[in-house]
């Protein structure tokens, strides 16, 4: 059996998990939230990493029921994210190693959503929508590399959901797309907004410049409310998304997709992307809360794909990087 | 048409009951015909029930409308493109050539990696490419959608193995530098992505695009600039 803790905190989550041959022993997470109209930036996003990571870690040991002599290698993230954030959780992830004597392993972020996704959901060789507050990717395998086919070429689908939030003022808690979520429910106007795809890869940085400039107009004139733009801008974004994963499938010849990262969890984006996949005969996995958003196990767990064909990472090659693609990572696990 | 929020029965065209369905694309249904005569493909754009029917139905016209002038306007400039035939508005249906025998230049390339052969063998198809589409940029057509499995060869007799562009439907007219260095850009990931080492494959395109527009230095330039831009290479969360 092999036992692999991973360490989490490349945005405002701070996650610690422990996995143990595919079985998640414990995956505590906390969440830096910010007040409404303002970001996380990353001085205090790492300050705050640094204020709880040893309760997490005390957390998801005693949860786990192990003692740091059961573990058998510590994963942690190596990029992509907000260095001081990721120097934060390599200085401890590092330091643990040293104390308990065990290898350390760097994990590419993006590679442990999807490798979580595939755990949890049992999807063989899916094509992967991976959709966060930084990441819009439209990624299938080929030939050991998790291989980019459509991607945002402007900013991510989260950024866009969290920076509109800030503009009217929508709660950071427990997290501005899932506040989104709810107040669209309640949207009856369908406002017509920028659409823009090109090929597999889209683009959202005109429609956040659309909305951030009419949205105050649009409210004070009582045209529509605060729930009507939600709605729409999750109907508009997430068509988006649906159809490039769509045109990726097609392109592919695939029958199956996977929905990872933080925005993956929107029930609405679920639903509109088992439907299209209903109209091609295709499959549809996705996960919940617990796995999409950014946590430890994820990090544990592509640790442990890694660890378990001889990877580990040396201590003077333990640093972090803010750019480290995808398709950088040799997959040596997967035919 | 376009029923509101996915009634399941769909009004299939009288003319498609019977048609033989070819595939499902990302797009639309391909099907198989007869018209006037000739062996004829037709291009459905059906309701897509995961959008809201408002921006669907919008989407849908525009797309099928747009198709059709790319094509016309690639045909008049002599790029090689399916002959359209008729077009359904009240359905969103194109009937299109049918181009008998043809492979997608996506199939071409995988079947010579296949079989071993070296990317030199491919390096006169590359640089056909580079040709056509800055042909077609000079005729201020953008794409919009540039795969390898959008462009066709269909192998001649004599030889020849002219290439064909087909799906226009997120194409537009732009005299723009900036959108065609997206629509390389566009074009540039799904190959590499496609295709993996063929990098010296597309660099011959590249060649072969500049040595063939005059526009072209500036379009490189932008595709330079959009490759460097926004998150696209460092990627955060």
């Amino acid at each position: 059996m092999t036992v692999v803790i991973g360490f989490e905190g490349s945005a405002n989550k701070i996650g610690i998990g422990i996995v143990r041959d595919g079985e998640v022993l414990s995956n505590p997470r906390r969440t830096y939230i910010t007040p409404p109209g303002q970001g996380f930036l990353p001085r205090e996003t790492a300050k705050h990493h640094r204020g709880v990571i040893l309760t997490v870690l005390r957390e998801a040991l005693d949860e786990a029921g192990l003692k740091p002599a059961d573990i058998d290698c510590v994963a942690y993230t190596k990029g992509p994210g907000m260095g001081a954030p990721l120097v934060t959780v390599a200085l401890v992830a590092r330091t643990v190693a040293q104390l308990w004597g065990k290898p350390l392993v760097g994990v590419n972020h993006c590679i442990g959503h999807i490798e979580m996704g595939r755990l949890i959901t049992g999807a063989n060789n899916p094509t992967v929508l991976y959709v966060s507050g930084g990441n819009t990717q439209v990624i299938a395998y080929s030939e050991r590399r998790y291989r980019i086919f459509g991607e945002t070429i402007d900013i991510a689908v989260g950024n866009c959901l969290d920076r509109f939030a800030r503009v009217i003022k929508i709660s950071n808690d427990p997290s501005p797309g899932y506040n989104i979520e709810q107040m669209a429910k309640k949207g009856k106007q369908y406002i017509e907004l920028p659409y823009t795809v090109k090929g597999m890869d889209v683009s959202f940085s005109g429609i956040l410049s659309y909305i951030e400039e009419m949205a105050h107009k649009m409210l004070s004139s009582g045209q529509c409310t605060a729930e009507d733009l939600c709605f729409s801008l999750q109907e508009t974004v997430f068509s988006m998304l649906v159809e490039i994963t769509e045109r990726a499938m097609a392109h592919c010849g695939s029958q199956e997709v996977l929905i990872v990262g933080g925005v993956g969890c929107n029930l609405r984006l679920q639903e509109m992307m088992g439907i299209m996949c209903e109209e091609r005969g295709a499959h549809l996995f996705a996960t919940d809360e617990r796995f999409c958003i950014d946590n430890g196990a994820m990090i544990a767990q592509a640790g442990w794909e890694m660890f378990r064909m001889g990877q580990v990472t040396e201590l003077s090659d333990s640093w972090i990087t803010q750019r480290y693609r995808t398709d950088e990572v040799e997959v040596t696990w997967r035919d | 048409m376009a029923e509101a929020d996915g009634v399941s029965a769909r009004s299939v065209p009288p003319y498609l009951r019977e048609a033989e369905l070819i595939k499902q694309g990302a797009e639309a249904r391909v099907y198989r015909i007869r018209f006037l005569g000739k062996s004829a493909i037709v291009k459905e754009r059906f309701p897509k029930r995961y959008r809201h029917h408002v921006l669907d139905e919008k989407l849908t016209r525009r797309r099928t409308a747009q198709e059709v002038r790319s094509i016309l306007r690639c045909r008049k400039a002599g790029i090689a493109a399916p002959v359209v035939y008729f077009v359904d508005l009240s359905t969103n249906c194109i009937f299109l050539e049918e181009i008998a025998d043809s492979i997608t230049v996506r199939e071409h390339i995988a079947a010579a990696q296949a079989s071993g052969q070296s990317v030199e063998s491919l390096h006169h198809l590359a640089e056909k490419m580079g040709r056509v589409l800055a042909k077609m940029h000079d005729e201020d057509v953008i794409h919009g959608d540039l795969t390898t499995s959008n462009m066709l060869l269909k192998p001649e007799r004599s030889g020849d193995l002219p290439l064909l562009l087909i799906d226009f439907g997120l194409s537009f007219v732009s005299a723009l530098a900036e959108d065609k260095g997206v629509d390389l850009y566009v074009l540039e990931k799904a190959f590499l992505s496609t295709h993996p080492n063929t990098e010296t494959l597309f660099q011959k395109l590249l060649q072969s695009y500049t040595a063939a527009s005059k526009k072209a230095p500036a379009v490189i330039k932008k595709l330079d600039e959009v490759r460097l831009r926004g998150r696209k290479r460092s990627m955060v969360g």
